[in-house]
């Protein structure tokens, strides 16, 4: 999908887990894109954000750590 | 007649647990307290002569038929109207009795037609049997005198008492002159419909029924939900496909397709032709009540429309080739299985139907699962209640409504929000009002004034008119009045969630950015009234919210879940009838095909993909490996498909060109791919960019169930062989085969086996056991053997309730300059959903097109006047349509349906989604309304497209 689009996605849920209590924020967008995110799409997100964190909020940045990383397609 | 007429007792049953016994005609009888003498006589199986009684409605006492004598006391009474007393001893036939009846019934039959034989009702008319039942032989007073019956008397003149046939309602006819002026179409309307669109006019002799203010059924406020005609003793309210047919001989119970109410039905049949629908009384969704759609308008299932051979053809824009199934099947299976060998296995998927069963859903993720071997299925629920799923499951650990349909009879105070239940859930709405009738208070949070906020005998206590798009600031904000004034559950709060968790929550909403004031000057909703409305739902008594898609078709719709969920906990009002947050669902099968693992990341039961221990439950049975991670979601599989690593995609009765937001890019998205299945009833939308269409069935042709939105398991049952050859379970189940799968399925109870064997929460649910209890609401397994009319009884699924802090975010979806009016959209009562069945149906006598609701104010300012036709654009594309003014919307605010693809109403909504879910944003879209003097360029465009690649190739006439 678009770029903008996917940063859009992402910074979405980032959004909603700001207002969570502090601990759990960055846990819970990286569970929601394990959860939700099909291979493909995270495939993209760390190939964007592998290049540069440009757009991303920061809260999807400090959860990158906590996301699965998908094996290389097939 | 006797094995489809439904038996019928002449009052209610009473609900008192105490009970009475006494003697009928010699014969001892226990029943409830309450219980009227003519219930009890029933009961033990004696049937005294009645008329204006019957249980759909209270007991009304006119006709004088039903008397019967109790020792000890002077006189007559009438049964109907005498409630049961211990000890008391009736006797139903007696010399004074017997000549009692003769004479009421000679007066009856005075005024009444006598051409039996060529009546409509003839055989299933309870004047007819009540002369029979009299032993009625003569009419003394002849036929000579006042009457209503003849157009003209012996010497030509006009009778001025005569009133014509009324035939305006396509569905059933109105003859005063065979009306007995029992009232029970009166009655019933307001008391069963809640419409109150019948009264008796004039009084005496001259009395006659009459809609609305002497109007025509189909001009009057009548909605015609077919009540009055059950109601009716007589042929004077006739269904008119009884008139063309004739009385059905046999009946089978099943169970409506069109919303998530789930209305039981009889299906009353001539051979393998429907005769007509009649609402079941033992069915525990409606309790013997329906609406139009259900009860009459299934002429969908015959219209010529219907593709009954399968098609298939290259590119889309050849025409369609009509092939045996067995080559569209193989041709199916072969492009599926090049599709993959050629991109990859994750480049094909599949779209579960809600208006299919379970079984029939089960099947498709089945075959993605198992035989696509990836996890790319998904349903239109995406488009609705995905955040329903999502939310509640955060909050209580299960994804579904907390009640059943009954439990809205204890409740004091219902929160409606973004729902407008006469509309959508009409069976439900009128078991609501009849609640409100009796005095329960109503809160309605919602842009539009629904027919809730007033109409005859309901007002809503508060109308919280607020801007689309700020439900979550409105709900935080009437958290905020109640921790703010401490009206809180404390009790239920520290025994069945988490205190801490609250405390983190209440001083979230106690912020003052939260508070009503705060809020009101973006929401709209004035503070004082916020803060009234919080009261009442904090302390009114027990506490119901009931909520539809203008909660979950939101950029926050999962948020707004969320906040339902808090209010309900924090008033302590879950776990108990007359309480809990329930969905109200619009596809009859969204339930269902949720339940059933149509989600990309859940299988059945709402696993997640990615737990082993599920994985292997299913890995064993099906013998394969399944992949652990989540598949795609529909705006994602078109978002794959523009990108060229998704090419193709069995979609089972769903339109998503039609359904879907941003047309354009679900266009996109389809013409980008190889193969697209559609399995349908219709050429619908989608189909024109099919390159395979294999012809569905309707629900009257297969075996099945559904869950409707209180998750009850209801019986579908097939009363005709499929028109197309095969149920659709058949057809998936063939694909399956002849993609190399090794499934033998002989039918749905199978499926449903298989289902049982690996969904805990229906561990025991199976055909059998359906006809036993004739539904039953899931969990039903060994902890709830009787099945789960209510939820989080003892403790909720997932342990204690969360509660979640729920910020409002504003849609990025904003108004401005060039967009300044905020669009919403929803349903009306005739059309269901895109419209695909309805629109052929006579139901269209009530909604031809589209409309666009747009305020006084607003509309003047642009020069607009009822019935214009008007250009609507957004930022995504733009659609003409006629103009509708009424202040039913607010100045700034439009509104309109999607029921017709010529208006295409989601050509104007935007990609936007649910945060957590991706569902779309429906219910706001930025628009500018201008006048307009033809369709736009995309509505022709359109036609054009659709028009070419409908085309099917005429076949050559074999030999
Ligand atoms: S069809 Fe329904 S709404 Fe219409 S008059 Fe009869 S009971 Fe009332
Ligand atoms: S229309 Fe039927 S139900 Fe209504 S008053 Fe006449 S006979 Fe009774
Ligand atoms: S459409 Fe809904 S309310 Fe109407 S009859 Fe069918 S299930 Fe019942
Ligand atoms: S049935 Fe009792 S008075 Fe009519």
């Amino acid at each position: 999908m678009s770029p903008d689009k996917l940063i859009y996605m992402a910074n979405q849920i980032a959004r909603f887990f700001h207002s969570q209590p502090e601990q759990e924020a960055a846990a819970g967008v990286a569970e929601h894109i394990n959860k939700f995110w099909e291979p493909r799409m995270r495939t993209q997100l760390f190939e964007m954000t592998d290049a540069d964190n440009e757009g991303f909020d920061p809260l999807v940045i400090s959860a990158l750590s906590e996301i699965r990383r998908p094996e290389v397609q097939q | 007649m006797s094995n489809v007429r439904q038996k019928d007792y002449g009052t209610p049953a009473s609900r008192a647990e105490a009970t009475v016994t006494l003697t009928v005609d010699g014969r001892e009888i226990t029943v409830p307290a309450g219980t009227s003498v003519m219930r009890a006589s029933a009961e033990a199986g004696v049937g005294i002569p009645k008329l204006c009684a019957t249980d759909m409605v209270d007991a009304f006492g006119s006709c004088r038929l039903c008397l019967v004598e109790i020792d000890g006391r002077r006189g007559t009474s009438a049964s109907c109207t005498t409630p049961v007393e211990a000890g008391m001893v009736v006797h139903t036939q007696t010399d004074r009795l017997k000549k009692l009846r003769k004479g009421v019934m000679e007066l009856y039959i005075s005024d009444h037609p006598l051409d039996c034989l060529t009546c409509a009702a003839n055989g299933d008319c309870e004047l007819q049997d009540m002369a029979g039942a009299v032993g009625l032989r003569d009419v003394r007073y002849g036929y000579k005198g006042e009457n209503h019956v003849f157009a003209r008397d012996n010497s030509g003149e006009t009778n001025p008492r005569f009133m014509p046939k009324d035939e305006s309602n396509p569905y059933f006819t109105y003859d005063p002159s065979k009306c007995i002026v029992c009232s029970r179409c009166v009655r019933a309307c307001e008391e069963v419909q809640g419409t109150f669109a019948l009264t008796i006019e004039n009084r005496g002799f001259a009395s006659r029924v009459s809609p609305s203010m002497h109007e025509t059924f189909l001009s009057s406020e009548c909605v015609s939900c077919g009540a009055c005609v059950q109601a009716c003793p007589t042929a004077t309210l006739q269904e008119k496909s009884v008139i063309e047919i004739g009385t059905p001989e046999h009946a089978v119970v099943t169970t409506c397709a069109y919303c998530g109410v789930g209305c039981s039905f009889q299906a009353e049949m001539r051979g393998e032709e429907v005769v007509r629908m009649v609402p079941w009384k033992d069915g525990k969704a409606n309790r013997g009540h329906s609406c139009v759609k259900g009860r009459f308008a299934w002429g969908y299932a015959t219209h010529k429309d219907r593709i009954l051979n399968p098609m298939i053809r290259e590119k889309t824009s050849d025409p369609w080739r009509e092939v045996s199934w067995e080559e569209a099947l193989a041709y199916t299976a072969k492009e599926f299985r090049r599709i993959q060998h050629q991109y990859g296995r994750t480049a094909v998927g599949g779209i579960t139907s809600s208006r299919c069963t379970n079984e029939e859903t089960y099947l498709v993720q089945k075959l993605v699962r198992a035989g696509f071997r990836n996890n790319n299925v998904d349903t239109c629920a995406r488009v609705c209640h995905s955040p329903t799923g999502y939310g509640l499951g955060k909050a209580f650990g299960t994804s579904a409504g907390t009640q059943d349909f009954d439990s809205v009879e204890h409740t004091d105070v219902v929160i409606v929000i973004g729902a407008n239940p006469t509309d959508g859930h009409p069976v439900f709405a009128s078991r609501l009002k009849k609640r409100l009738r009796q005095g329960a208070k109503l809160v309605v949070i919602d842009p539009r004034r629904t027919d809730l906020v007033k109409s005859p005998h309901i007002k809503a206590a508060h109308h919280l008119a607020l801007k689309p798009g700020t439900n979550v600031a409105v709900l935080t904000a009437l958290a905020h009045a109640i921790v703010d004034e401490a009206i809180f559950d404390e009790s239920f709060i520290r025994e069945r969630c988490d205190w801490s968790e609250f405390e983190d929550w209440a001083s979230f909403v106690s912020e003052e950015r939260h508070s009503p004031e705060a809020t009101e000057s973006y929401t709209g909703v004035p503070a004082g009234e916020l803060r009234a409305a919080a009261r009442l739902f904090a302390t009114g008594g027990n506490g119901a919210i009931y909520y539809g898609l203008g909660v979950t078709e939101h950029s926050q719709g999962s948020t707004a879940v969320m906040a339902l969920a808090n209010l309900a906990m924090a008033t302590g009002n879950i776990g108990r009838p007359g309480v809990g947050v329930n969905p109200l669902r619009g596809q009859n099968n969204v339930q269902g095909s949720c339940d059933m693992g149509s989600f990309p990341h859940e299988l059945p039961g709402y696993r997640h993909i990615s737990g082993g221990e599920t994985r292997e439950i299913f890995e064993k049975l099906w013998g394969v490996e399944l992949d652990n991670e989540p598949g795609l979601r529909i705006p994602n599989m078109l978002d794959a498909a523009v990108d060229g690593t998704f090419r193709g995609i069995y979609i089972q009765g769903e339109d998503i060109l039609q359904s879907d937001p941003d047309t354009k890019h679900v266009a996109a998205g389809l013409d980008a791919m190889e193969c697209v299945v559609v399995h349908d009833l219709f050429l619908n939308e989608t189909a024109n960019y099919a390159h395979v269409f294999l012809p569905g069935s309707t629900f009257l042709e297969k075996d099945g169930t559904f869950t409707n939105a209180e998750r009850r398991i209801n019986r579908v049952r097939k009363v005709m062989t499929p028109k197309n050859g095969y149920a659709d379970w058949e057809v998936t189940l063939k694909l399956a085969q002849a993609l190399g799968l090794d499934w033998n399925y002989s039918h749905p109870s199978e499926i449903m086996a298989e289902i049982a064997a690996t969904t805990p929460s229906f561990g025991k649910v199976t055909y059998e056991y359906l006809d036993k209890m004739g539904s039953v609401q899931w969990p039903c397994n060994e902890a709830h053997p009787e099945g789960s009319p209510i939820m989080h009884v003892d403790g909720f699924v997932r342990g204690k309730g969360k509660f979640i802090r729920t910020e409002y975010v504003a849609t990025d979806e904003k108004t401005g300059p060039r967009f300044p009016l905020l669009l919403t959209t929803g349903r009306i009562l005739s059309q269901y959903n895109v419209g695909a069945q309805t629109r052929r149906t006579a139901n269209v006598a009530w909604h031809e097109e589209d409309l666009l609701e747009i305020h006084p104010h607003d509309a003047e300012q642009r020069g607009i006047v009822e019935g214009d036709l008007v250009r609507l654009a957004s930022r995504s594309g733009e659609t003409s349509l006629r103009a509708k003014i009424t202040d039913r919307v607010s100045p700034g605010v439009v509104y309109t349906t999607f029921h017709h693809p010529d208006t295409q109403a989601n050509v104007v909504t935007t990609d936007y989604t649910d945060w957590a879910t991706n569902c779309p944003e429906y219910k706001v879209t930025a628009v500018q309304v201008s006048p307009a003097n033809g369709p736009t360029g995309w509505q022709r465009d359109y036609d054009e497209q659709a028009r070419q690649s409908r085309r099917i190739e005429a076949v050559e006439p074999a030999e």
